[in-house]
């Protein structure tokens, strides 16, 4: 599973670089998440605009991404196609995480 | 448009493992692209199928040696009926189970991360059937579709 990771100031953005996250990725998905955010950043936004699908051990391991992040670190999520979107809403994820339409949104926002 | 969905049958059949069954999934995916179904529908049935699949291979093999799992795919205007067969244990109870799914309003730390797939099948599926016959489980999925406008 490929994730290209950059750098905005104090937001870390992480892009999947890969058309689906299903049950046959996903242990690999949250390993490989856990070793990129090993560096720190306060809060992280997770690029899902090149995803155009997501079983539920896919969203499973990106739940588990955000909890293993701990303390006071966010996991942000951008750019979710029709789909993904649709996987989060209906088991309320979409509730849990911070959704924005895409990369350029959820870096543009700023804690009130 | 309509002529997409005449006599339209999709088959295949493939090992019951992880990577085996994403793979048959997003050729299914690609399959039912291709039909034109409604925007919505398609993907519910991509969630359904892909949530439905996963269940075989994780749970009705699960202990057993992998076995084979066939995938039955039948479109027309009126909608698309997918069915899954396969030859492992039976669904608890010999039936759908309810799904209900884990509330997310709770702590970061005790998120579910699974147990929604029944909940999403149940949700995304307007008529679900379970049969037992002859040591094989045969789960069909329908999904309708909108009726087309009347030309008056």
């Amino acid at each position: 599973m490929a994730l290209s990771i950059s750098t905005h100031g104090e937001t870390q953005v992480i892009k999947v670089e890969a058309d689906r996250i299903d049950a046959a990725m996903a242990i690999q998905f949250k390993e490989d998440m856990r070793t990129v955010t090993q560096q720190g950043a306060p809060r992280l936004i997770l690029d899902l605009s090149s995803v155009e699908f997501i079983d539920s051990s896919g969203l499973g391991a990106i739940v588990a991404s955000m909890k293993q992040l701990g303390d006071g670190r966010r996991l942000d999520l951008a750019g979710l196609q029709p789909v993904v979107e649709k996987v989060f809403r209906l088991t309320r994820m979409d509730t849990v995480f911070r959704l924005f339409d895409d990369l350029d949104d959820a870096l543009a926002w700023k804690a009130e | 448009m309509t002529t997409n969905f005449q006599n339209c049958r999709l088959d295949l059949s493939f090992e019951a493992s992880e990577s085996e069954a994403s793979r048959a999934i997003a050729a299914v995916h690609h399959s039912l692209m291709k039909l034109g179904l409604p925007a919505d529908r398609h993907g519910d049935a991509k969630i359904a199928i892909a949530e439905a699949v996963n269940n075989v291979v994780e749970h009705a093999y699960a202990g057993l040696p992998p076995g084979q799992v066939q995938l039955q795919g039948f479109a027309d205007i009126r909608g698309l009926e997918i069915r899954i067969l396969d030859s492992g244990k039976p669904l608890p109870g010999l039936r759908v189970p309810d799904g209900i799914p884990a509330s997310v309003d709770t702590s970061i730390g005790n998120l579910p991360e699974g147990g929604f797939g029944w909940f999403m099948i149940r949700k995304l599926s307007d008529d679900i059937q379970y049969e037992r016959r002859s040591g094989q489980n045969r789960l069909s999925l329908w999904f309708y579709f909108p009726a087309p406008e009347e030309v008056p």
